[in-house]
């Protein structure tokens, strides 16, 4: 049997890893993406836990990724908590991901032309209907190719999972070769497969991305 | 019983940085008028026009709109942002930059505010905004993105947008200072109507001949304060201060 058939006989276990994946990539990007708007939201208001949550972004900007996943699957034990593997995993993917965003988002709230909001303002709008409709859309606008980048991030960071014991990917080449001794094919399987998720992903920023062009953010 | 006055302001006083920009100016506009601030630059007219908002806060006085006490509530607090949202609301404003919502089409800049703040059903905010955009001459315009549009058309349809919450009082600050000299004539032809139609409004000019035409009440700034108040013919060819005789000199 060549090396390839081989893989072509565990294929099933390789799809089931892409699945994994895809679905952990998914899941953690959306919530990433909505506690990160959220917690830009808070920011909107000057108080104590605008600070917090600013000393929080930091912070979790700071930690490399895998100590995050380490702290969230072999530390909650002891308090108690008994995550699953694939559970600690998307909470450290999404809390993780979501303080970039914040921060990406955040940065592109400083440089926001204060009169569009003093025009909302001076219409009547306020804090929550003034950041959804009138703020927020502007920040994911302005900042599309940064987000799309942390998007890429996120997908890539999913195969430090493995580590943790989450049957993703990354761990299906890792046993395939284990099993059958053939690291380069099952690795190349690997990136090819993490590269056609990459690709559609651009596809899908590219097409986001006219969204943006249509009302002349090109430039922003 | 005379009627409540659009906009109401006793002894209004504002610093920053503990330089008065605005030292006790009284003024009352009533339903329909149209009143023009003049003075030079750094006198203190956006500010004041910004109190009255209460984008800035006053450090002193009173402001009713309708009669309604705007920033500050019955017991003397500062207003809870959800009651000065709603005078506000009954406020529109016009800017010099336009700042319209560049993530909105030109119609859909028009209908935000009735649909968000006053909740108003999308169908009933899109009549309106339609005829709103066909009375400042921008309805082929509708479906256009802000960034596609010429300065006075922005500034038209930032018209719209402001009459789209049928309010009391319009402010305008500087309407046409940022557009090229052609472009100013579509804007104040507009601005005409809206003053023929019955809106009461504030605007803060430079433009002599729409003050002189349009007014009812002229008024004058200089360092923050409020040195001559009058009818047009009045302050356009008899102003009672020298300081206003040098400035129209000036401008003339
Ligand atoms: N937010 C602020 N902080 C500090 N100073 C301010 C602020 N806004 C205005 N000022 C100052 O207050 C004074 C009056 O400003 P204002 O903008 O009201 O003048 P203006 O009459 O509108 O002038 P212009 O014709 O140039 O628009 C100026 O000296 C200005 O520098
Ligand atoms: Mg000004």
């Amino acid at each position: 049997m060549t090396e390839w058939s081989i893989i072509w006989e565990a294929r099933g276990a390789f799809l089931n890893g892409a699945l994994n994946t895809l679905i952990l990539f998914i899941l953690s990007v959306l919530a990433a993406f909505a506690i990160g708007c959220f917690t830009v939201y808070l920011l909107e208001a000057r108080n104590a836990l605008s600070t917090v949550l600013r000393w929080a972004i930091n912070l979790m900007r700071m930690l490399p990724f895998l100590v995050l996943a380490y702290l969230l699957y072999y530390g909650l034990p002891s308090l108690g908590v008994k995550p699953s593997a694939w559970g600690a995993g998307l909470v450290a993917l999404a809390i993780y991901h979501a303080a970039y965003f914040a921060e990406i988002l955040r940065g592109a709230r400083i440089v926001l032309p204060a009169g569009q909001i003093e025009a909302a303002k001076a219409h009547g709008f306020r804090s929550a209907r003034l950041y959804w409709r009138i703020i927020l859309p502007q920040l994911v606008i302005r900042t599309r190719p940064l987000l799309g980048n942390q998007l890429i991030y996120a997908l890539k960071d999913t195969a430090f999972l493995t580590i943790i014991t989450v049957q993703e990917l990354t761990a299906a080449a890792n046993s395939v070769q284990a099993t059958y001794f053939i690291p380069t094919e099952a690795f190349i399987v690997v990136i090819a497969l993490y590269w056609v998720i990459s690709i559609c992903l651009e596809l899908a920023l590219k097409w986001a991305g006219r969204f943006g062009a249509k009302r002349g953010f090109e430039h922003a | 019983m005379p009627e409540v006055p659009a906009v109401q302001i006793d002894s209004l006083s504002k610093s920053f940085d503990g330089v008065e920009v605005l030292r006790d100016i009284s003024l009352t506009v009533n339903k329909g008028e149209v009143v023009s601030v003049l003075g030079s630059s750094g006198s203190g007219k956006s500010t004041l026009l910004r109190c009255i908002n209460w984008l800035e806060e006053p450090d002193r006085g009173v402001i009713h709109i309708a009669g309604e006490r705007i920033g500050v509530d019955a017991h003397g607090k500062r207003m809870n942002n959800r009651d000065l949202a709603a005078i506000r609301a009954r406020t529109g404003m016009v800017f010099q930059s336009f700042n319209l919502w560049p993530h909105l089409t030109v119609l859909q800049n028009v209908m935000e505010s009735p649909v968000q703040v006053k909740r108003m059903r999308k169908d009933e905010a899109r009549a309106i905004a339609e005829a709103l955009l066909e009375k400042v001459g921008m309805e082929h315009k509708a479906d256009a993105y802000p960034y596609t549009l010429s300065g006075g058309q922005k500034q038209r349809v930032a018209i719209a947008r402001a009459l789209a919450m049928s309010p009391e009082v319009i402010l305008f600050d500087e309407p046409t200072s940022a557009l090229d000299p052609e472009r100013v004539g579509e804007v104040l032809t507009v601005m005409k109507n809206l003053s023929s139609e019955g809106y009461t409004m504030i605007v803060v000019t430079h433009e002599m001949e729409f003050a002189r035409a349009v007014s009812d009440q002229v008024v004058f700034l200089e360092k923050g304060l409020l040195i001559e108040k009058s009818a047009p013919e009045k302050f356009f060819t008899n102003p009672e201060t020298e300081r206003v005789r040098k400035f129209l000199e000036l401008s003339a």
